[in-house]
């Protein structure tokens, strides 16, 4: 970085990349739902997502082990085949932060995803779709944790 | 980061189902040090893919994630040849972007 030519370089360059990355102000403003990350119960993750109190539906599913073995990795599937779905989330009940994750349902892809998360304790775990219409509709699963996984 | 994301893409149908190992800490801010200073949250809190470079899938996450994220989702209407592209974003605005192809 010696000469002022290479530091513009690498300037735009940055610039670039954190432009691509999405961090024009808007964009990463509206981006991550810090209401809902922080929620401590189920209703108000969902009042958070902008959704009405959750209804249960059989046209949402959760598939995640009856025993986690080991809290900090714990897999999960949520999908719905429900039409009409803005995001999908995962939520521990008994977490610390209720809401684990939110995907996303675009026409490009199907509404099904899986990831791991980590439990703090046996405890239901809810799959919930959020239709564009603000209904909520969850399946839940109770699942029991042998040891827990948030540390401390 | 550490370590690059390991992308696979197969095609299964008209779809492709898209499997993604991070490599990342995923720290929930809950975690006390050797000298009882909790451990900030440190986690990713974005993750996007894109087809062909068609933005197709947005998913945020908490520090619920676990370390070392995994991650599954299926693109519709892909095949093989076609490029995935994953990128993340974590809360301390550092971001990494890998790519595969479908196979």
């Amino acid at each position: 970085m010696h000469t002022r030519r290479e530091i513009l370089r690498h300037s735009a360059a940055v610039a670039g990349l954190l432009a691509t990355a999405g961090l024009l102000p808007r964009e990463a403003q509206a981006a991550w739902n810090q209401a809902a990350f922080e929620a401590k119960n189920i209703a108000e993750a969902a009042k958070a997502l902008g959704a009405s109190a959750p209804a249960e539906s059989k046209d949402v599913t959760l598939t995640a082990p009856d025993i986690a073995e080991n809290g900090a990795v714990v897999p999960f599937t949520i999908a719905t085949t429900l039409p009409n779905v803005k995001f999908v989330a995962l939520m521990i009940e008994k977490n610390p932060n209720v809401l684990a994750a939110k995907f996303d349902v675009t026409p490009a892809v199907e509404a099904n995803f899986g990831t791991r998360a980590k439990m703090g304790q046996s405890s239901d775990v809810y799959a919930v779709a959020i239709t564009n219409d603000g209904k909520a509709l969850y399946a839940k699963k109770e699942v029991k944790v042998t040891l827990g996984g948030c540390g401390g | 980061m550490a370590d690059p994301m390991r992308i696979r893409a197969q095609a299964s149908g008209s779809n492709a189902v898209v499997r993604v190992l991070m490599s990342h800490e995923m720290e929930t801010g809950q975690r006390k040090d050797a000298s009882g200073k909790t451990i900030p949250a440190w986690f990713i809190s974005e993750v996007s893919a894109t087809h062909n470079g068609k933005p197709v899938m947005t998913a945020e996450w908490g520090p619920a994630v676990a370390k070392n994220p995994f991650l599954q989702f299926t693109v519709k209407g892909a095949k093989a040849g076609d490029k995935i592209a994953v990128t993340w974003k974590d809360n301390k605005g550092e971001t990494r972007t890998d790519e595969a192809t479908v196979s």
